[in-house]
């Protein structure tokens, strides 16, 4: 077994694993792992909001249409498609596709991008109308008790997916450099779909955004 | 005895040089920049807590103000939990001897473990900041609504707890990795000693919880710096809220600090009972029981705040629940000892100690579990010493004895008996004197957290502050004598206890791969029967082939 290690022992192997097959398996698992801690940082967010909510529901629905469906609804769709040029990436790289690689990694990077630009302009429009979290609210135009609470909450939440999102583009910008480089072939391109696998969390905590703050009534 | 062989190249000098240490990715190395940095903690801590002791040696206000005072036991909680126990077994030694018993070259993620300890380096100094920018006194629960109110740096000190936050969480997802993919062939989940078990389960806790607490503590600062109102009732938000979610996390967090502790007591009782462990999947289960359960029992911190009788009593009744599976390893370490050949080294006097504390810490969070008992003894001393009982009384003794057990495998040199002895006595009177006293004081009505009390009080207040002086004393001889062993001890060899364990089986201490020859698990790591019946070993104090027998009273 050892001899054939030795024989072929490939330059991204690190020396304490025993071969690619562990190594894979070992940061597959480390990934796995580290979105859990991302569901459970988000669930503390989720849960405060379940809990506002259900004590101030006529609240929630008169603040909620506050939100431009239609600005959710495209940066659904953008993301939505972001998560799959990110596994196209992924795919053309297991068929040693480099240039079409980073073609779909500089597209992701791109959705990713506008939706941020959506973001900043749903953002702007709510600081100019004064709807904003806990004391700087000014906004008088919602029905019910504390609204600011709704967009404390709606801040915090959408602000840190925010913040995944701009990590996440860090990373892509990442593997479109290491993938130019040749660092990456169809038996070694694990960190693709590590941050592959990140992207399609940003992606799925956004789905669950999308109809708790604009869509429910 | 004379010429005992000392692994002249190993981890410690190979490669050489303060920039090898500094961006090492060596598990062996990391483990112990943990050690010095958590035993820096533990002094700084420490010397909170005898100021603490000094301003309670007397009924009045003598040495501190009020707000000092609040100051100083805020300090001494939060470096003692957050900078001190959390890190200290799994990231300390867990780091040193994790890979080495399941039989790997290092962690699954060596930078991640490296980065690990510079997030624990820059979340020490951003706490060390907030000491000197205004220190903060709200206790180490931050609390709402008085932490939002405060004047003193309370985002500076979260902030240092959301940074150390990371660190935990890196070390926990690197074991729980490390214990799955790289075991050496041969080593089962049950052919695992129980050490790895115990940090499993731990690692568990520090993934699941510590994000909570992680957006628990962003919540808090966004509250404070820009007043989101989220725990604020004047804004139609919940303070009891930040209750829930700091006890969520910090509940669990407390088997954090537990765990790996009785991780260790499992491995000594077995090596210097010399006995297989009686239970071994009950011991390892159990670990298993106590993380998911202490997910379950947040609600028991929280009987006086006003939430509603139905959830305290499923709270209490799972405290009640949470008990048995620590009653299990309990009974099966006793039952291990029985019929053993039982051999009283400095390692395992710690564990007497632990056994006979932490039941008596055990047994007292029984009490508080009981929503009756709890409403008069909530916010006494009788808290305050039940979880001295089970922190100190039962982490800090297994932490001790694991550095015992331990310490001739990292420097590779041995330390002096005669005044191991001496400092465990004097820690184990010390931290009776100053810790049972309180048990009585709480009964008797001594809230927590006061600079000054009743003169009734007076006696035991002096007792227990003379105790921890004691105690003190006992762990400053130990430090004299652990960093003396460093540099003069006698070469230990490689297993001077007769461990079967796989870190027994390589030099002391280790080279840098940790073995020459990969190992593999032929047997359990306590087959004391089998092993003793079918082979000799090398014994590198002696120099020569010897018995298993006859290593063990060398």
């Amino acid at each position: 077994m050892s001899m054939n290690h030795a024989a072929e022992h490939p330059a991204f192997l690190e020396h304490h694993f025993n071969d690619a097959e562990q190594q894979r398996e070992s940061a597959k698992l480390g990934m796995w792992v580290f979105l859990l801690t991302e569901v459970l940082t988000f669930g503390g967010l989720f849960c405060a909001y379940a809990i506002y909510r259900s004590w101030n529901p006529d609240m929630f629905f008169n603040a909620h249409k506050e939100l431009d469906v239609w600005l959710g609804t495209v940066n659904t769709i953008v993301l939505i498609t972001s998560s799959l040029t990110m596994a196209l990436a992924i795919r053309s790289m297991q068929l040693d596709n480099k240039k079409r690689a980073i073609l779909y990694l500089v597209f992701t990077l791109l959705f990713a991008a506008t939706f941020l630009v959506v973001k900043y302009f749903e953002y702007s429009h709510k600081f100019h109308v004064g709807q904003l979290p806990g004391k700087f609210y000014t906004f008088t135009g919602i029905q019910g008790n504390n609204p600011h609470i709704f967009f404390s909450i709606y801040f915090a939440m959408t602000g840190l997916h925010g913040l995944h999102v701009l990590g996440g583009m860090c990373l892509i910008g990442w593997l479109i450099y290491r993938t130019h480089k040749n660092r990456f072939s169809s038996a070694y391109y694990t960190p693709i779909e590590m941050v592959g696998l990140f992207w399609h969390l940003v992606d799925l905590i956004w789905i669950f955004l999308f109809p708790l703050f604009y869509l429910i009534g | 005895m004379s010429t005992a062989v000392f692994a002249e190249r190993n981890y410690l000098n190979e490669p050489a040089g303060l920039k090898a240490w500094l961006l090492t990715l060596d598990h062996k190395r990391i483990g112990v920049m943990y050690l010095c940095a958590i035993m820096f903690m533990f002094m700084l801590g420490g010397f909170f807590a005898t100021l603490v002791r000094l301003e309670l040696l007397t009924p009045k206000q003598d040495w501190f103000e009020a707000d000092t005072y609040n100051q100083l036991f805020t300090l001494h909680g939060a470096i003692m939990v957050f900078l001190f126990i959390i890190p200290s077994i799994p990231a300390a030694i867990g780091n040193f001897v994790l890979p080495l018993m399941i039989g790997a070259k290092d962690v699954a993620f060596p930078r991640l473990n490296l980065a690990s300890w510079y997030i624990y380096v820059l979340g020490a100094f951003v706490g060390i900041y907030s000491m000197i920018s205004g220190a903060v006194d709200t206790g180490w629960t931050f609390y709402t609504p008085y932490s939002t109110t405060t004047n003193t740096s309370v985002v500076s000190m979260t902030l240092a707890v959301f940074i150390l936050g990371f660190s935990s969480i890196f070390t926990g997802l690197n074991f729980i990795v490390t214990v799955h993919k790289l075991r050496a062939p041969g080593m089962t989940w049950f052919k695992m000693p129980l050490m790895i078990w115990g940090l499993y389960a731990t690692a568990l806790i520090q993934v699941l919880a510590t994000p909570v607490l992680a957006i628990t503590l962003v919540l808090l600062m966004l509250e404070r710096l820009w007043g989101i109102g989220i725990f604020d009732p004047a804004m139609g938000g919940d303070p009891v809220l930040f209750q829930h979610f700091f006890w969520f996390y910090s509940h669990p967090a407390v088997y954090i600090m537990i765990l790996p502790g009785m991780a260790i007591i499992s491995e000594l009782v077995a090596t210097f009972s010399h006995k297989n462990i009686f239970g071994y999947k009950f011991v390892g289960f159990s670990s298993l029981a106590i993380a998911l359960i202490g997910f379950l029992v947040w609600g028991h911190h929280m009987f006086t705040s006003g939430q509603s009788e139905l959830s305290s009593m499923i709270f209490s009744f799972l405290t009640f629940f949470v008990g048995i599976p620590s009653g299990i390893k309990v009974f099966n370490w006793v039952a291990t000892m029985y019929k053993g050949s039982i051999s009283l080294k400095a390692p395992m006097l710690w564990v007497f100690s632990f056994l006979f504390l932490f039941t008596i810490g055990g047994l007292t969070g029984i009490f508080l579990g009981a929503l009756s008992v709890d409403v008069h003894l909530h916010d006494t001393y009788f808290v305050v010493a039940h979880f001295h009982y089970v922190m100190m009384g039962g982490t800090v003794m297994a932490l001790m004895g694991g550095l015992h057990y331990w310490w001739p495998k990292i420097w590779g040199r041995m330390y002096n008996e005669f005044w191991a002895v001496i400092s465990w006595a004097l820690v184990l009177v010390g931290f009776n004197m100053t810790f049972f006293t309180q048990f009585i004081l709480g009964t008797r009505g001594m809230p927590r957290r006061y600079y000054s009390y009743l003169d009734q009080f007076q006696p035991l207040h002096g007792f227990s502050s003379v105790g921890s002086w004691i105690l003190g004393l006992g762990f400053i001889i130990m430090g004299v004598y652990l960093i003396h062993a460093i540099f003069k001890g006698r070469p230990a060899g490689a297993n001077p206890w007769g461990g079967l364990t796989f870190e027994w089986k390589t030099s002391s201490p280790p080279p840098h791969h940790n073995f020459d020859a990969a190992p593999i698990a032929v047997h359990g790591p306590y087959d004391y029967d089998k092993v003793k019946a079918e082979s000799t070993f090398f014994d590198y104090a002696a120099g020569r082939e010897v018995p298993r027998k006859e290593t063990v009273n060398q």
